[in-house]
């Protein structure tokens, strides 16, 4: 296979965590490569303001995201089960292209709570080693919040955050969140402008004693110029955030806070439309020598690095483990192995609550602008006696209410006629939904492995996602759940509306893009496959980055954790792997 | 009719794709001559490359469906948003248009999906798993119910009174109504979705004609700065909606 001359870096995929990576290593003058299997992506021009609020190209037609025809996976609920293809998208939404799901997000940006970190010690701790049964994988994660404080203050003057902190360096502030671990300053920018139905519900959880805050945005409220030198703009809350482009620099990704930088470095390149097949071990199995990418004309070559750092999406980062033999892949009959392990997600529920006489104008929004309360997120309530441990965010989030998206519930077959078209004009402009966002703890049986039937384009076995809630999660769920309804009740709608969360994971409706596990990190090589620093504990030239390295998937969404962790590797990388390049940043 | 589906913006992007690789096929460069390598130019921006959607022809009939599969979709679509005193249903919005459009290009192809086999019905939980692409899938659906209303009822369902046909599409999304070759239900689903987007999508793919969906439940449409109106609590949204290529006022007394 013909070889192309060596590089410094090579960097696998280019969303989030890969555009920052390769930031902080040109910045260490290192000579760094990128490919990308998709297209490039410019927000401006691929998402103008004049035709980027299409409810049914991006959302329905599902133009932003992987698409099935390339590359899927199949699912299954168990192992008693044939796992299947996904041969549409349902669940959630991998990104294709530059910037990767990161162009499609909400802007969502939280940080873990400091208990999140020690899952399994913390809970044990305060609850006995019966609150985490035996089949209940979960592990500390090998890195504390305060170590990773920093780096998420890196991310979020990255992104502009549109925010009110609720502890400062341990003194709790008015109007932030009161549970969230200490943070070393205010958030760059303040909360979005509150519209009314997060506001109504803010009135009513904080009339039941609960603590409602604005939610974090990477949805700009004014001007901002970060440190990178990068400008941005507001926000103009036209509703279509949440999967789709901003074309308006309001919403960060890596496009409108980095690229502009990045791309301007003669030690940077990025190749587009370039896919990688497969890690290639040197020939004592301790280091990656390269990698073997694909060109959109099917050629392929191996491209050697010295360094290499995977930052495609979750899944994709471990099939390509797994394709590639890197690491023992996990076996959950024997509970042996590590690659593929722990995977887990996110579960969510709504409450619809419509009123007679208040117009809620549920259009407006931006992709993080609402009213949230923690008060039932992480260890912040009493479990004693719950049946359950972790639990998850409620509030408003006012993302927009697109029109078929909001109307049509593929789980409800019964929404159509002459009736349902009355109580649709009537109601629209005043109905809206609390959402619950919940943890999922890891399991013995949900984990990632091969498939022995489907393949790809390529030819390659796809991912098998064997998958599905425990008892812990639906009796978390609908605990919030419970709580969600009496705070719409105390709004005083005319109808209030519960949709738990029932039965097994379903891969139709969309429920979030937060899959997370399959390359875990943790403090011995034994139970984790990447040490704190993310770099592989039996490979050390080779760094693993996103929501692959997660113990358990904890109530918040990932993206602020997994942008804090790139940047807490990527500082090890360059004040301490380098002048020792090769070797262990943690010893075994 | 815009086959492809990737617009004139997506195929100028394809095109400036292969002029590059035929390019580097002549002996520019020796590896990953299909990629696009960019370096220290600060980010590539092309003129005319923005991938602008592509509007539906809706000066003509049906591109896909034959006339007894464009009476059913009229007539079912009809049952599903009809017209009444709030406005105007399905038919006058262009629903069946819009689908049609729709069906005759990818979406109806299944060009995105994951359409290789072995196949297998699976569980409620793994999705779609029919061979079908929708175009096929409404082909067979719609034979299978003319031939099951015209057995129980001698009648082309178009041709059957409208409860009649609110019995036979609950029955169809229950699950009690069965079809030779085509599980009923799913096809229920595809079409109550395809309805949904047809009323309720931009106007430029064929549907929600005059913004009939928008102004029914008063969505504003594809409105870049609401800013204004955030903080306006409870207040009626005071402007009239407004679809990508703007709104018939503009254009028409």
């Amino acid at each position: 296979m013909p070889q192309a001359p060596k590089v410094d870096a090579l960097i696998v995929g280019f969303g989030w965590t890969g555009a920052i990576l390769a930031q902080e290593l040109t910045d260490a003058g290192l000579n760094v490569l990128a490919v990308e299997r998709g297209d490039w992506v410019d927000t401006a021009t691929d998402f103008a303001t004049t035709f980027a609020q299409d409810e049914l190209r991006y959302y329905w037609r599902k133009e932003l995201f992987q698409r099935p025809a390339h590359e899927t996976l199949t699912v299954r609920n168990n192992v008693a089960e044939t796992a299947l293809p996904m041969r549409q998208l349902g669940s959630f939404l991998p990104g294709v292209g530059v910037g990767g799901a990161g162009v499609h997000w909400n802007g969502q940006t939280w940080r873990f709570l400091p208990s999140d970190f020690v899952a399994r010690s913390h809970n044990i701790e305060r609850y006995g080693k019966a609150a985490v049964p035996d089949d209940m994988t979960i592990q500390d994660w090998g890195v504390s919040y305060q170590e990773l404080e920093p780096y998420y203050d890196k991310f979020e003057y990255l992104c502009g955050v549109s925010g009110k902190a609720g502890n400062l360096n341990g003194a709790i502030q008015p109007g932030g969140d009161p549970f969230e671990g200490p943070r070393s300053r205010e958030y760059p920018n303040p909360p979005l402008e509150m519209p009314y139905a997060p506001t109504l519900f803010a009135q009513a959880a904080t009339s039941l004693g609960h603590h409602p805050f604005p939610h974090p945005a990477s949805n700009l409220s004014r001007a901002y110029t970060n440190p990178l030198g990068v400008q941005m703009g507001p926000c103009t809350y036209c509703g279509f955030c949440e999967k789709y482009g901003c074309g308006n620099y309001s919403k960060s990704s890596a496009q409108t806070t980095i690229l502009p930088v990045l791309m301007r470095k003669p030690n940077f390149t990025l190749k587009t439309n370039c896919e990688a097949l497969k890690l290639n071990l040197a020939p004592d199995g301790k280091s990656v020598s390269s990698v073997t990418l694909a060109d959109a004309n099917g050629q392929t070559y191996d491209q050697p690095a010295e360094l290499v750092i995977l930052s495609a999406y979750v899944l994709h980062n471990v099939r390509l483990l797994l394709l590639s033999g890197v690491g023992k892949p996990y076996d959950p009959k024997t509970g042996e192995g590590i690659i593929g392990k722990n995977y887990a997600y996110q579960i969510t529920s709504s409450v619809r609550f419509t009123f007679d006489d208040k117009i809620l104008n549920p259009f407006i929004g931006a992709g993080a602008l609402g009213m949230m309360m923690n008060d039932y997120n992480g260890d912040n309530f009493d479990h004693t006696g719950l049946g359950f441990i972790g639990g998850g965010y409620i509030g408003v989030l006012q993302t927009g209410a697109r029109p078929i998206e909001t109307l049509f519930d593929p789980g409800d077959l019964t929404a159509w006629g002459a009736d349902w078209k009355k109580k649709t004009a009537r109601d629209y402009l005043k109905t809206f939904f609390i959402a619950t966002h919940g943890a999922v703890m890891s399991h013995r049986g949900n984990y990632l492995d091969l498939d022995p039937t489907y393949r790809d384009v390529f030819g390659r076995p796809l991912m098998r996602m064997t998958f599905d809630y425990t008892d812990n999660e639906h009796r978390m769920s609908d605990y919030l759940t419970d709580r969600a309804v009496e705070i719409a009740h105390a709004m005083n709608p005319r109808e209030v509306k519960p949709k738990y969360r029932k039965g097994s994971w379903d891969v139709v409706p969309y429920q979030t893009t937060h899959n997370t596990g399959g390359a875990i990190m943790g403090t011995d090589p034994k139970s984790s496959a990447l040490n704190k620093y993310l770099q592989m504990w039996d490979v050390p030239n080779l760094f693993v980055m996103g929501s692959t390295a997660f113990p358990q998937q904890p109530g918040y969404n990932p993206t602020g954790t997994v942008a804090a962790l790139a940047y807490h590797a990527a500082e090890a990388i360059k004040s301490q792997y380098l002048k020792a390049p090769g070797q262990p940043l943690v010893q075994a | 009719m815009d086959s492809d589906g990737l617009g004139d913006g997506g195929r100028a992007r394809l095109s400036r794709r292969r002029l590059l690789s035929a390019g580097a096929l002549l002996g520019a460069a020796p590896l990953g001559v299909g990629a696009e390598a960019i370096r220290g130019s600060g980010p590539p921006w092309t003129p005319n490359t923005a991938a602008y959607p592509q509007a539906a022809d809706t000066g003509h009939r049906y591109d896909f469906f034959t006339g007894p599969e464009a009476a059913f979709v009229e007539a079912a679509a009809e049952r599903m948003i009809p017209k009444d005193e709030l406005g105007p249903g399905a038919v006058e919005a262009g629903v069946p248009i819009f689908i049609d459009r729709q069906l005759a290009g990818d979406f109806g192809k299944a060009a995105s999906w994951y359409m290789q086999g072995p196949w297998a019905a699976g569980e409620k939980t793994q999705g779609y798993q029919s061979r079908y692409t929708p175009a096929q899938m409404y082909r067979a659906a719609i034979a299978g119910i003319d031939k099951a209303t015209q057995r129980a009822s001698n009648a082309t369902f178009a041709r059957l009174g409208g409860d009649d046909q609110d019995a036979f599409l609950k029955r169809l999304a229950s699950g009690d109504q069965q079809l030779d070759g085509v599980d009923a239900k799913s096809y229920f689903k595809l079409l109550l979705q395809n309805v949904m987007e047809g009323f309720f999508s931009d106007p430029i793919y064929g549907g929600n004609r005059d913004m009939a969906g928008w102004k029914l439940i008063g969505f504003p449409g594809a409105r870049y700065d609401l800013t204004a109106y955030v903080t306006q609590h409870g207040k009626p949204f005071p402007l009239p909606p407004v679809g990508i290529t703007g709104r018939p006022a503009w254009t028409r007394s």
